[in-house]
């Protein structure tokens, strides 16, 4: 299965970086010897039918999942190498809006500053929620919270977390007109911020610097 | 370290808001040493003899209904696959899932098992190294017992087959264990037991965490 | 591309290349005939001196004489238990798929060699001490054995992925290879400390010459025949996983 790349920039910032990578899920091939390069300041789009492997790819990306054969390469370096520091750099956002529903979305934001090794403040946390419209339910359980207030908490996550590689499956998924609009934006202000995006989405996409990615 | 403390009281938080999962694992434990009796009959001197084993046993199998959420529900929201992509180290992030674990399912054995102990009719020095060899053994079974949840996460009728999975690992912690209350009893020495399992403490301290954590990213591939 | 002519090549580079399945297999397949041969010669030559040529023993009578499958049984089940490890170890590792379908078509021919040690275990405690079943160090670690043959074949069948059943059944052996030394002892252990100076299976008799050279021939018996269904089992086991490969639809038995 071949990929078809738009042209690719060149530039010397921290390059993410997919060589000669081959996916193997069952015992079936779902793609083989994929090149993908993602500069700082760019957003890689990844279309295909449902099957395809779009989340696969993905998972590759992250290191959550290890090719078949070829490598992952984050700033010139193989991620296995040194998947602590990739990781830093790295925000990951599944199917699954991985919140704990039992807590309480200031709860969830603290949990994840603290694991990904993030010095939140308070007030950092409160004004990044409030700023996504979550004035007054910051203490409320997760499970109370409407699916598109869940989404919201993800996106207070994404300003947060302050990664530089932003990859996305569906993000756009159960989201209304407004909340695509602010996830656009923040993703174009993340771009302008020297960040890079790898994102999924049945939607076609307004974003500038967009590269698209047909498997 | 930070992380891990987190870890610990982001799960301790959560048995907190559904204490009810845990409240059952601990009143199986003190049904199952009950049907013994019932089942064989309340003579004292029998009884005594039982107990070591029957306490241990309901405490293996009690610590086995708490296993089935130390991971399971994390990877159902997705929040495991988080703490894989921590820049912590993830090893560090499971083990602090285990404390956590054995706070909850482990530590409360050793806190009740005197009362289950005094209902067969153990005396003071039985129950003391009854508490003592459980302090020690539960947080072996916790250990052991994460192996088992992460490899079968996700899997289609894996509780039982978790069960199947662990309980022969765990026959050395019932020998060493169980024994060394007998031992007691009859008044013969109990260092040997206890050197045992505390050397069986160790290992697992040093090894499982990593297994575990292997076993966990192996299962979310 | 010959197999002759590679076999003649560099050693080193031989191995890899039947690292593969679909070189492995036919390779498997000429070698099938040969295993069962030596199988059956050792057999015949075992159950001969076991049956005609050992002496009747003063205490035990003619019954004894299972002790010839009996301990045979007993030291394959852990043979092939560390052999499997050893393959799923490699297989995780390595990553490479024929190691980790070694390991799984090896599984059952070991859980078999427990069950049968136990049956035969309990056949002759039976006439000797009168009980099914004796609570000894030896049979109660096959037992535990078997439990940890039937979790690893347990755990493989309820996983769908297979290279993830591959390599949680790595970590699952691995974990159990260390665990068995560490059963077995705390197994005698509790042996002593229960039953005390009670008969053991263990203190067999004092072995004859003739003895020992029939239990080596029926273990060697024993251990040629594990290799020959094992790799019966593996060439089935490839067939199965590599079916959607090219190679495998060409092949004479699937053509059909």
């Amino acid at each position: 299965m071949t990929a078809i790349n738009s042209s690719i920039p060149q530039s010397t910032a921290p390059i993410l970086e997919a060589r000669a990578i081959t996916c193997v899920r069952g015992e079936r091939e779902l793609f083989s010897r994929l090149d993908v390069q993602v500069s700082p300041g760019e957003c890689l789009h990844v279309r295909g039918e449902n099957g395809v492997g779009k989340t696969s790819l993905l998972r590759l990306l992250t290191g959550l999942a290890s090719p078949e054969s070829g490598d992952v390469l984050w700033n010139g370096t193989p991620i296995k190498k040194d998947s602590s520091e990739y990781h830093s750099k790295l925000l990951f956002l599944g199917h699954r809006d991985a919140l704990k529903e039992d807590l309480t979305a200031l709860e969830n934001l603290r949990m994840y500053a603290a694991i990904d090794g993030i010095k939140l403040a308070d007030v950092e946390a409160f004004s990044t929620l409030w700023r996504f419209g979550l004035k007054g339910r910051e203490d409320l359980p997760v499970n109370c919270l409407s699916a598109g207030q869940k989404k919201r908490v993800l996106m207070a996550r994404m300003l947060t977390r302050r990664a530089q590689v932003w990859i996305l499956d569906e993000p756009f998924n159960a989201l209304d007109a407004q909340a695509v609009q602010e996830l656009q934006s923040l993703i174009a202000q993340h771009l302008e911020g020297n960040g890079l995006v790898v994102l999924t989405s049945h939607q076609p996409l307004e974003i500038s610097n967009l590269r698209v990615l047909d498997l | 370290m930070n992380a891990f403390i987190t870890i610990v009281e982001r799960d301790l938080l959560l048995v907190m808001r559904r204490k009810s999962e845990v409240l059952t694992a601990l009143f199986f434990f003190v049904i199952v040493t009950s049907l013994f009796p019932l089942g064989i009959g309340a003579d004292s001197a029998l009884l005594r003899k039982i107990a070591p084993g029957v306490i241990w046993v309901a405490a293996l199998l009690s610590t086995l209904l708490g296993l089935q959420r130390m991971f399971a529900a994390d990877y159902a929201d997705g929040t495991l696959e988080q703490l894989v992509l921590s820049p912590n180290s993830f090893t560090s992030l499971v083990f602090g899932k285990i404390v956590a674990h054995w706070l909850v399912c482990g530590l409360p054995l050793v806190l009740l098992a005197p009362v289950i102990g005094i209902q067969f009719d153990l005396n003071a020095e039985s129950l003391r190294v009854l508490m003592a060899t459980l302090l020690l053994g539960t947080p072996v079974l916790s250990l052991l017992g994460s192996i088992g949840a992460a490899l079968t996460l996700g899997v289609r009728g894996g509780s039982v087959l978790m069960s199947l999975l662990i309980l022969p690992l765990y026959i050395p912690v019932l020998i060493f264990g169980a024994g060394a209350v007998y031992a007691s009893s009859v008044g013969l020495d109990i260092s040997g037991h206890f050197s045992l399992l505390g050397a069986l403490f160790i290992l697992a301290l040093a090894f499982v965490p990593w297994v575990s954590a292997t076993a966990v990213k192996i299962a979310i591939e | 591309m010959s197999h002759v002519n590679n076999l003649s090549s560099n050693r080193v580079m031989n191995w890899f290349k039947f690292s593969s399945p679909s070189t492995f297999y036919p390779l498997a397949g000429k070698m099938i005939p040969w295993f069962w041969a030596l199988s059956i010669i050792f057999g015949v030559a075992g159950l001969w001196i076991s049956f005609f040529v050992a002496p009747v023993d003063a205490v035990q009578g003619q019954g004894y004489r299972i002790i010839f499958i009996h301990v045979p049984a007993s030291w394959m089940s852990m043979f092939i238990y560390l052999v499997m490890a050893a393959w799923a170890g490699l297989g995780l590792v390595f990553n490479t798929r024929l190691s980790a379908m070694m390991a799984q078509a090896l599984a059952p021919i070991g859980a078999w060699m427990a069950f049968l040690s136990l049956w035969t275990g309990a056949f002759w405690g039976k006439p000797m001490w009168g009980a099914w079943w004796v609570w000894d160090a030896r049979l109660t670690s096959e037992l535990i054995l078997l439990f940890l043959y039937l979790g690893f074949i347990a755990l493989q069948a309820s996983i769908d992925n297979a290279r993830r059943a591959d390599k949680a059944g790595a970590i699952l052996a691995l974990v159990g290879v260390v665990n068995v030394p560490i059963i077995y002892f705390s197994v005698k252990w509790w042996n002593t400390l229960h039953q005390g100076a009670s008969v053991s299976l263990t203190k067999a008799p004092a072995m004859a010459q003739t003895m020992l050279w029939g239990m080596l021939l029926m273990a060697l018996c024993l251990w040629m025949y594990s290799i020959a269904v094992g790799l019966m089992r593996v060439r089935a086991i490839i067939l199965e996983r590599e079916a959607h490969t090219d190679w495998v639809k060409q092949l004479n038995e699937v053509k059909c």
